[in-house]
């Protein structure tokens, strides 16, 4: 035991004095908030900045009328559709609405006309006000008045709150939780590669500088597979401990900033009546970060880091035995099929079912099967998962490591001795199946 | 007392056989050659004494217990096939291979500083290997296999890749350690090494064992009864049965086998023919054995 120390010890070491650890350390939480940042600032410049759109309406219907907004107006005009064709290829106007004369009950044959392709928000924009103005004008034909409509038009925002074991009800959002799962997910898909390929490399090096011979007379085999494994795997969490402090000191820090500046800015809205709509999104972010504030850290922390670990064990001894039965990273290749077809299936199933439906039955065998239970679980660790699966999925990637690592060693006993020779997956069979 | 006793020792691969039936005697102290020609066996035997793989069947004892994992401790091995971490310090390599094989911190630390200042490399203590030469390295390497003191150590070509002196130092250092009670197993094809440092040698082929003993013995059983004699000025015709006489600068030279004669009554008879200038009995040299027995095993 003392010697796997001294593996794990030096496995560590090596990695974690490296400049480029010290680089992907330090730099990688600046990065992500920086990218983040640098979008919303563009976005929000985008709203606040760009001119007003102007869009040219033909409507020879004469019964829609379109309400300008703060990004696009309407003008009105009885153009032929030619004419109004021509200002939008000089660039006077944006875009051209032609309303033919239509069957309200059918209506057919309403053309947006753009220089450029237009956006999917405009297109729905405008669908949206359309349809609305067809089914006032439908209602109207029928004989209801327009204030009655206008006072029955309500708008309906759903809030949604979990029921908690404990009685505490907390306010959630699908939302929120579905970037959560999306991020923790990419997390592990991402750590397990990036460490697993170390894992290979290392068990390379030392096999084709034939540094191995010398480490086998000194060390059992498994020992120093499992020294290597935990070692590199220690740098993983070191690196990752080291993150969640810095981005939780910067997220502070910054939170902190907003919060100073929250109430004045709140002043600043209620003086001025016209920002009612910022003070809308306003709200939804502070009911955002209500949701945020209600999810709970530390159970989702401790739930990534099982199956950061786990994921990372389970796969690890496979990296282990490819990089044993291979004289070259360029002969890994063949061998990191079986490796890189689970991650990836349990990345898109991620998309497809966990985030979609995290309780249906689908996403209980995903988390279930101990190859795609590290990405499935902690797609599903935000939303809340139930105790009786939560169980069943730790029972089992645990049993799935202990098997993995069983079977890698096996390989990885006789891959290390071997040298210049091909070696195929009958070949790896055979060596699974030898006794010594 | 023998150090390593190896008893009815098989190994095969597949089909095919590394080791058959093969017992060995390693006297504790001396230093014991094993020979043979490539994928003879040598390595798996070595292998196997290292317990890095295990044999189908048969005994290693070490000092007589049956081999187990704390004689680890007991043995160094510099395999032919070497290497070292390209990216690692001299200083912290070293540490770290004496501390694999059971040396405490403290102890390997001492042991460290010992070999450094012994082979004058203390200079070297904070380099990485990869900026080092080939010849540095391997004594890097040769380091990392005495630094915990083994008992047995084993040296499988251990000259290979040092230069002329650099060998020599490498070499003074191992009769070193000899006198110092280590038995050295020392497996290489480099025969004149062998005549010169071995006491005992064994010769692997084809997975069998075909000679095994001290070098003398060796020696002595490889003796052919050849005579090669000088004689100058010759007064009359040699008889037939001195053929292949060469004349040269007034001399003539030709073996002669003895069979059942006593050396003298040759010696006797020869006087009666010219000036006997030179009169000595034909030794074969190791490699000369080491080929003559691979040809034999080859004729089998």
């Amino acid at each position: 035991m003392n010697k796997v120390f001294l593996v794990i010890k030096r496995e560590y070491l090596a990695r974690v004095r490296k400049k480029s650890f010290l680089l992907a350390t330090l730099i990688t939480p600046l990065v992500f908030p920086a990218i983040l940042g640098i979008f919303l600032w563009i976005s929000l410049s985008d709203e606040g900045g760009e001119a007003l759109k102007i869009i040219e309406v033909v409507d020879d219907s004469g019964r829609f009328f379109l309400e300008s907004n703060g990004q696009y107006a309407f003008s009105y005009s009885k153009l032929p559709v030619d004419e109004a064709k021509a200002m939008v290829q000089e660039g006077k106007r944006y875009g051209f609405l032609y309303i033919p004369q239509v069957d309200i009950k059918n209506p057919k044959g309403i053309v947006y006309y753009s220089e450029k392709n237009p956006s999917m928000g405009l297109v729905s924009h405008l669908e949206r006000e359309l349809k609305r103005k067809i089914e006032e004008i439908r209602l109207f034909d029928t004989g209801i008045d327009p204030k009655v409509i206008s006072e029955v038009r309500t708008n309906v925002s759903i809030q949604s709150v979990t029921l908690e074991e404990s009685g505490e009800e907390k306010l959630s959002n699908a939302g929120v939780n579905y970037g959560l799962g999306f991020f923790l997910g990419i997390l592990i898909y991402t750590f397990i590669f990036v460490y697993g390929t170390q894992i290979m490399q290392g068990v390379i090096e030392e096999k084709s500088s034939r540094i191995i011979e010398i480490l086998v007379s000194s060390i059992k085999p498994f020992q120093l597979m499992l020294g290597k494994i935990i070692g590199i795997g220690a740098v993983g969490l070191t690196q990752f401990l080291i993150w969640i402090v810095l981005i939780s000191t910067i997220s502070t820090v910054v939170m902190g900033y907003f919060g100073m500046q929250m109430p004045q800015q709140q002043a600043l809205e209620m003086a001025n009546p016209e920002a009612a709509q910022t003070l809308a999104n306003s709200s939804d972010i502070a009911q955002i970060m209500q949701v945020i504030q209600g999810i709970d850290f530390v159970q989702l922390v401790l739930t990534f880091l099982f199956y950061f670990l786990g994921g990372y064990l389970l796969y690890g001894a496979f990296f282990a035995a490819i990089g044993a039965a291979v004289d070259s990273p360029s002969d890994a290749q063949q061998f990191m099929f079986p490796v890189t077809i689970p991650l990836i299936a349990s990345y898109f199933a991620l998309f497809v079912f966990i985030l979609d439906d995290p309780n249906s039955n689908i996403s209980f065998w995903l988390s279930v099967i101990p190859f795609t239970a590290p990405i499935a679980m902690v797609g599903r660790a935000s939303f809340g998962i139930p105790a009786f699966d939560l169980v069943i999925s730790m029972v089992a990637l645990i049993a799935g490591f202990l098997f993995t690592t069983w079977v890698a060693a096996k390989i990885y006993r006789i891959g290390i001795l071997v040298h210049g020779t091909k070696v195929s997956y009958k070949t790896l069979w055979k060596w699974i199946k030898q006794s010594n | 007392m023998d150090i390593l006793k190896i008893e009815g020792l098989h190994k095969k691969y597949g089909a095919q056989s590394a080791l058959t039936d093969v017992d060995l005697v390693v006297p504790k102290g001396c230093i014991f050659g094993l020979l043979g020609p490539n994928g003879a066996g040598k390595t798996t035997l070595i292998r196997i004494v290292n317990q890095i793989i295990d044999a189908d069947s048969g005994n290693v004892s070490v000092n007589g217990e049956l081999l187990a994992p704390k004689h680890i401790k007991s043995i160094g091995y510099l395999p032919e096939e070497r290497g070292l971490y390209k990216r690692m310090k001299v200083g912290e390599q070293l540490l770290y291979f004496a501390q694999l094989k059971g040396l405490s911190s403290h102890a390997a630390k001492g042991k460290v500083k010992y070999w450094l200042e012994k082979l004058e490399i203390t200079a070297w203590v904070d380099k990485k290997i990869e900026d080092l030469s080939k010849g540095m390295a391997q004594k890097i390497q040769f380091i990392s296999t005495v630094i915990h003191d083994p008992e047995i150590l084993i040296l499988d070509e251990p000259f290979s890749g040092f230069d002329p002196v650099n060998a020599e130092i490498i070499k003074n250092v191992i009769l070193e350690l000899k006198e110092k009670g280590t038995t050295v197993m020392l497996s290489t094809h480099r025969m004149e090494s062998v005549e010169l440092l071995c006491d005992h040698i064994a010769m692997i082929n084809k997975s069998h064992k075909v000679l095994d003993g001290p070098v003398h013995q060796v020696k002595d059983e490889a003796r052919s009864n050849t005579f090669e004699v000088k004689l100058r000025a010759v007064h009359q015709p040699l008889p037939e049965k001195f053929t292949g006489a060469i004349e040269m600068a007034g001399m003539v030279r030709f073996d002669v086998s003895l069979g059942d004669d006593a050396p003298n009554d040759l010696l006797k008879e020869l006087m009666g023919y010219g000036e006997v200038v030179s009169f000595s009995e034909k030794i074969p040299s190791i490699e000369e054995i080491f080929i003559q027995k691979v040809k034999e095993s080859e004729y089998e």
